[in-house]
């Protein structure tokens, strides 16, 4: 019975069915005045039923000019597409390796630690990051941070900020030597000036703020990376009822996928840590449950491994497993000093 | 925000008639179905209900401000950019002028450390006017253990700023501003944070101080996961509180012993134990903070204070702004002193540990200054 899934009122669907009208077939040949009289309503609303109809059954036969289910894209097209995604670089280069570049965009990528490990720390970094400009490899974009906690600090973003156009200008100075007027015109206040904060009380917000970015992103084109910092905060706290907890947050996650294909952008959600009862064992988990962990598309854990910070990607479609050692430095997320340190002796 | 009602919201007559027919009132109902839920409830198509979600959302969702214009607002309007300097040259060069306003910062440590030397310090220092660097304001003293004492307070002030105290009605005046609630269950405090929210409004009150959170939520008879839920509430509740009094909030939390229920480790980590382990084992002291994981989360600043080898040390073990810092400290009339203000910067999980060692010896020398 196809008219179930047709997007009109319960009562219409329902008047529908009593008048016989099962499929979408049947409504093919009928006129909007003798729908009408059949159903008893009026005429306009018999007339937006048909219309609803034909719009469904449009997008089901099948058309030899374009492809065979409309809205579908091959393989071979997606492959020009993703090969010409930008990435959000992390300004650690172990770290941009394993992730294939950076952050991916179009995508949703969740990151999840433990307090202090500087999950906030790499949030306020991918916002600053987004900014520099195309000829640096960058987006040149601008940056939403949504906060839930309130734990974005401006003193620390304004240092991130200025710490990322010296390390430009060095790059600047590095590679074009001859020009020696080469300054960065970018200052630590045009960065944050082009970071949009929304600071986030309930749950309620959230999801009308998620809402709400639809008409936001149209009116802010420039947007390319959405930070959520933390996605979970507010869902801890009041919900008794789990299974509406489970509907919201899918709902929540498949509006911000939406909102990252359609605007080409990368979402970052930032996540807590519970524990979880496994096997007999406690074991860390990130937090929102195992519905949740389905809904993003990449993963990334980060974790004390010894005296350093690691990230481990957790899931993801296309990269493979792998962790590797970053720190948080007075500059911001940096290479781990081990490392630079096995460089200098080769 | 939450809790806007619908009928103040401009929507088309029909579709908020519906709404309130099928018992629709705020914003939180309509917000939290799905759009085919609002459609099988309210008997309505699809792009109508997605009309009015967007038009609700609107108006719900917070407005947003520039990060450049949240800084230059915040060094406008608040008391140097929204921090409050504790005294200890060392730890507000740290954190970046002092304890942040608007956000929980943490003071986690073993019994007799000296967290409640510091949340006294710290009220007195609060209500002090503002050219001796003070927030002149009230502050708001929860006092659940009862360790609350009036005579060390002014002797504290008498040694650190002799000359506002020698004045008999200055120090009236001093500490006649911090109000001090004894309450003996979770229940009273319950009702005192919503009474606190109201003279919060007021903008009297310049600093909350809850010592200890721990004992509150120690006392109560659920355990585990009931535990958890109860507090969340609280925890909520103090963060907004914060949040919109821009005040610094500062609560003590106690510790307790590892137990095996403690986890440490993801699932994917747990192959790699017979190699990791070795080097971890040392750095896992006996003593974690109380509370949990989740509290641990919800707080911005974490200082830890530990005594180790006979020392004792406050490490800044969470902050978004400083390094993993630790100073030694000590506890004279006049209150805590840093030793030293150059911190020592510590390395990896390390600053997290608690330490308890040499401790007696320290609790027993100087205890006459202390009561």
């Amino acid at each position: 019975m196809e008219i179930w899934r047709l997007p009109i009122s319960a009562s219409q669907r329902g008047k529908l069915i009593s008048a016989g009208y099962t499929s979408l077939s049947s409504l093919s040949s009928i006129s909007s005045s003798d729908l009408a009289r059949e159903l008893n309503v009026s005429e306009s609303e018999a007339m937006n039923i048909l219309k609803v109809a034909s719009h469904s059954r449009g997008s089901e036969t099948s058309n030899a000019s374009c492809s065979i289910v409309e809205g579908a894209q091959s393989a071979w097209d997606m492959l020009h597409d993703e090969e010409s995604l930008m990435h959000i670089t992390t300004s650690s280069a172990d770290l941009d390796n394993i992730l294939g570049g950076g952050i991916h965009c179009k995508e949703v990528t969740e990151i999840g630690g433990v307090p202090g490990i500087g999950k906030t720390q790499l949030g306020i970094q991918i916002a600053v990051n987004v900014q520099i400009p195309n000829d640096f490899g960058g987006l040149g974009g601008k940056a939403i941070y949504i906060d839930t906690e309130g734990s974005f600090m401006v003193e620390r973003a304004f240092q991130i900020a200025e710490a990322c156009i010296e390390d430009m200008s060095e790059y600047n100075r590095f590679l074009r030597k001859d020009f020696q007027e080469c300054k960065i015109k970018m200052q630590p206040q045009d960065i944050l000036e082009n970071i949009f904060y929304f600071r986030i009380c309930s749950y309620t917000e959230q999801i009308a703020l998620i809402n709400y970015l639809d008409k936001f992103l149209s009116e802010h084109k420039d947007v390319k990376v959405i930070v959520v910092d933390s996605v979970t905060f507010h869902f801890r706290q009041d919900f008794d009822d789990m299974a509406l907890r489970t509907r919201v947050l899918s709902g929540m996650a498949l509006k911000l996928m939406n909102l990252a294909k359609r605007f080409s952008l990368a979402v970052v959600l930032l996540n807590q840590v519970t524990t979880k009862h496994t096997e007999a064992s406690f074991q860390l988990a990130l937090a929102l449950g195992d519905s949740w962990s389905h809904t993003c598309t990449n993963r990334i854990v980060l974790y004390w491994n010894g005296n350093e910070r690691y990230a481990y990607i957790d899931k993801s479609p296309s990269l493979r497993s792998a962790s590797a050692a970053y720190s948080v430095t007075a500059r911001g997320i940096r290479n781990s000093s081990s490392s630079c340190k096995r460089i200098k002796m080769m | 925000m939450a809790n806007k009602l619908i009928s103040e919201i401009p929507l088309p007559k029909s579709i908020a008639n519906v709404f309130s027919a099928r018992n629709i009132s705020t914003a939180k109902d309509a917000l939290t179905l799905t759009e085919f839920e609002l459609m099988e409830l309210l008997d309505v198509g699809l792009t109508e209900v997605r009309s009015a979600l967007s038009q609700i959302s609107e108006i719900v969702a917070p407005p947003y401000q520039t990060a450049l214009s949240l800084m230059e607002q915040r060094f406008q309007n608040e008391h140097l950019g929204g921090h409050f300097p504790t005294g200890l040259k060392g730890l507000d060069a740290a954190l970046c002028g002092g304890i942040p306003f608007g956000v929980l910062t943490e003071l986690v440590g073993p019994a007799g450390i000296g967290k409640t030397q510091f949340c006294l310090k710290l009220s007195l220092l609060a209500s002090l006017p503002t050219n001796y660097g003070g927030l002149d304001g009230r502050v708001i003293y929860i006092d659940v253990e009862s360790k609350f004492s009036s005579r060390r307070l002014l002797e504290i002030g008498l040694r650190s700023f002799p000359e506002i105290f020698q004045m008999k009605e200055m120090a009236q005046e001093m500490a006649g501003r911090i109000l001090v609630l004894r309450p003996t269950s979770l229940a009273e405090f319950t009702q005192s944070l919503e009474q606190i929210k109201v003279s919060l409004l007021q903008k009297q009150v310049k600093m909350l101080v809850i010592d200890s959170m721990a004992a509150l939520v120690s006392g109560e008879p659920e355990q585990g996961a009931r535990r958890q839920q109860t507090l969340s509430w609280h925890i909520s509740f103090i963060k907004s509180l914060a949040e919109f009094s821009r005040i610094p909030v500062v609560v003590t939390n106690q510790v307790r012993s590892r137990n095996h229920d403690d986890a440490s480790r993801y699932s994917f980590q747990v192959q790699s134990r017979d190699g990791a382990i070795g080097t971890t084992m040392q750095y896992d002291s006996h003593l974690v903070a109380a509370l949990g994981i989740q509290w641990a989360h919800a707080v911005t600043t974490r200082l830890v204070l530990e005594a180790k080898s006979g020392e004792r040390f406050i490490k800044v073990a969470k902050s978004p702004i400083s390094p993993p810092l630790a100073f030694p400290f000590h506890i004279t009339s006049s209150g805590i002193s840093l030793l030293s203000d150059d911190g020592k910067e510590v390395m990896g999980p390390e600053i997290n540990a608690i330490h308890c060692q040499g401790h007696n010896e320290i609790i027993n020398f100087g205890m006459e200054g202390l009561h």
